[in-house]
């Protein structure tokens, strides 16, 4: 097998090493003293960490971006577990269609899609405000939303909700007692989902947002395409770092 | 039993729960598609011309041929890297498989932004990688590739890798050990047992692997911009450009919907030949 030859494994090592790379490589950048980005060349400075907390347009945007991501998570997850339980419990007959529908978003590539949800605040008056931005973000995240809960669903036992209703239970308290208990884990993966993805959204931002709202993406946008500041570098390694924190401790828990 | 195991009389609450986010979906989402397939025929004037401007358009037509392409060599790049990763995730020692998770989930979870930014400091002109080539004496142009089709390409080989795991290592995971060591026992050496047994066994990862990737690498939007600095126009970028810069929207919206009937021939394309593929293997 590939396991036992050597040849393999350093191969593999070296696939790694090329994704880790770009995240590696920003963090000398991070620690500049300079205005401008470049490597240290041995002053160091935490200046432009400290940049990040400027309220006016790092932390402004780190502000924005954590607001609408925890209202449009939030949403996407309501709305992701009714219509789960919609198609779990009355079985509709247009289900395949209807589940069709709802996971569009997944398929149709990301501009298209910013381009109809362009049109439709423009339309309705919300470009470039924050409510604007949260339908955008709900639009394109509740589809993973549904795959992750419709996942837990399918597992459940159904015989579960069958004996609450029989010992007496209504369709809602068979809901709220029984069945949202057990698919949990479910719900708290499609929130997450949700949040990261709303989080890091670029492509639909870039298109509906531009002076009122500066979402953390956008700004690091504006960055990359005009004057490089370092800010960027040490908000990309603080990213990093949050996120290997999770990775971590996921893969530690899990082992404990 | 009959009787539970059918739905009992449902609640207009239940109905409500059911259709609100199919509802929103069709006022947000569908109905604006449509507007945009409207709009893709009649603005500026109504009829087909901004779709045969782009047919008849060298430039446009350039970008059209130029997201094909490097689309194509992203994903024949991505798909052998991701395939050892999984390999080795799915297959190897403990230690081996955390290390390769680790190193496909933590650029999986990080922002197309920061792995663009990061590896534009690598390839841009007097950047790391140029550095390392004045460092080993060979000419800087041969590691920096600057903003160039390469750069792009890198970029989203980079990003399209974990996604590409994901359906391979899945894939893996079902294939039953006993017939690799059955395959042993009856004499196959290690390198016949995976090129005849657990490659072919793995095919189905392949193909989907194949396919999100050059779907996903269409719709590619940041990677390329950042890294080809509007040198290397992909049709994303091309929407956004019609949009925003030259704001044709007619134009804009013909392209976004040829972006978006070129994905579904891709996902016709491939459903056929996983078709194909299984009704040859019975």
């Amino acid at each position: 097998m590939l396991g036992k030859s050597r040849f393999g494994i350093v191969v593999a090592g070296v696939v790694g090493l090329f994704l880790l790379l770009p995240l590696v490589a920003v963090v000398p950048f991070s620690f500049t003293a300079k205005r401008f980005l470049s490597l240290p060349g041995g002053e160091y400075s935490l200046r432009h960490y400290w940049a990040l907390l400027d309220t006016d347009t790092w932390l402004a945007s780190i502000g924005t971006s954590f607001l609408i991501a925890i209202v449009s998570s939030i949403v996407a997850t309501v709305l992701a577990t009714t219509f789960a339980l919609g198609i779990w419990l009355l079985r509709p007959r247009l289900a395949g269609i209807v589940t069709g529908l709802v996971l569009l978003p997944i398929v149709v590539p990301p501009v298209t899609s910013a381009v109809s949800i362009y049109f439709l605040l423009a339309q309705i008056g919300l470009l470039d405000t924050i409510p604007g931005v949260i339908i955008g973000h709900v639009v394109v995240t509740v589809p993973f939303a549904v795959v992750a809960i419709m996942a837990t669903l399918n597992r459940m036992d159904r015989t579960l909700d069958q004996a609450a209703r029989i010992l007496g239970a209504s369709p809602f308290q068979s809901i709220g007692l029984v069945i949202l208990p057990n698919i949990r884990f479910g719900l708290f993966t499609a929130w997450f989902i949700s949040l990261v993805m709303s989080w890091e959204e670029s492509s639909v931002t870039l298109f509906i947002s531009g002076v009122n709202v500066t979402t953390l993406p956008k700004r690091m946008w504006d960055n990359l395409r005009l004057d490089l500041d370092p800010a960027i570098a040490a908000i990309s390694v603080l990213m990093t770092l949050l996120t290997a924190l999770v990775i971590i401790l996921r893969g530690s828990r899990q082992q404990g | 039993m009959a009787i539970i195991s059918k739905p009992p009389l449902s609640p207009i609450g239940m109905q409500i729960m059911l259709w609100a986010l199919p509802a929103l979906l069709v006022l947000a989402y569908v109905l604006p598609f449509a507007g945009v397939a409207l709009r893709s025929v009649t603005r500026p004037a109504p009829g087909l011309e901004n779709y045969v401007r782009i047919v008849a358009s060298p430039d446009l037509r350039m970008i059209l041929y130029r997201t094909v392409l490097i689309c194509g060599v992203s994903t024949i790049l991505t798909v052998p890297l991701a395939y050892i990763l999984a390999y080795y995730w799915v297959m190897g020692r403990a230690v081996t498989s955390r290390l390769m998770e680790i190193c496909i989930f933590l650029p999986f979870w990080i922002s197309v932004l920061v792995r663009a930014f990061g590896w534009m400091v690598i390839l841009r002109n007097n950047g790391l990688a140029s550095d390392l080539a004045t460092f080993l004496g060979l000419p800087a142009e041969m590691l920096a590739t600057g903003r160039s089709a390469n750069s792009v390409v890198i970029g989203m080989v980079h990003f399209m890798v974990p996604f590409a795991v994901l359906p391979m290592a899945s894939v893996m995971r079902k294939i039953d050990h006993r017939v690799l060591l059955a395959a042993n026992g009856l004499g196959a050496a290690a390198p016949y047992v995976f090129w005849r047994v657990f490659l072919p066994m793995s095919a189905p990862g392949i193909y989907s692997a194949l396919s999100v990737s050059f779907i996903l690498s269409l719709g590619f939007f940041v990677t390329p911009m950042v890294l080809g600095g509007g040198r290397v126009t992909m049709i994303a970028e091309a929407v956004f450009v019609q949009m925003f810069q030259t704001a044709n929207w007619g134009l804009g919206s013909a392209l976004g919907i040829i972006l978006m009937l070129f994905v579904l021939a891709v996902l016709w394309l491939v459903r056929s030949v996983v078709k194909l593929d299984q009704s040859v293997s019975r």
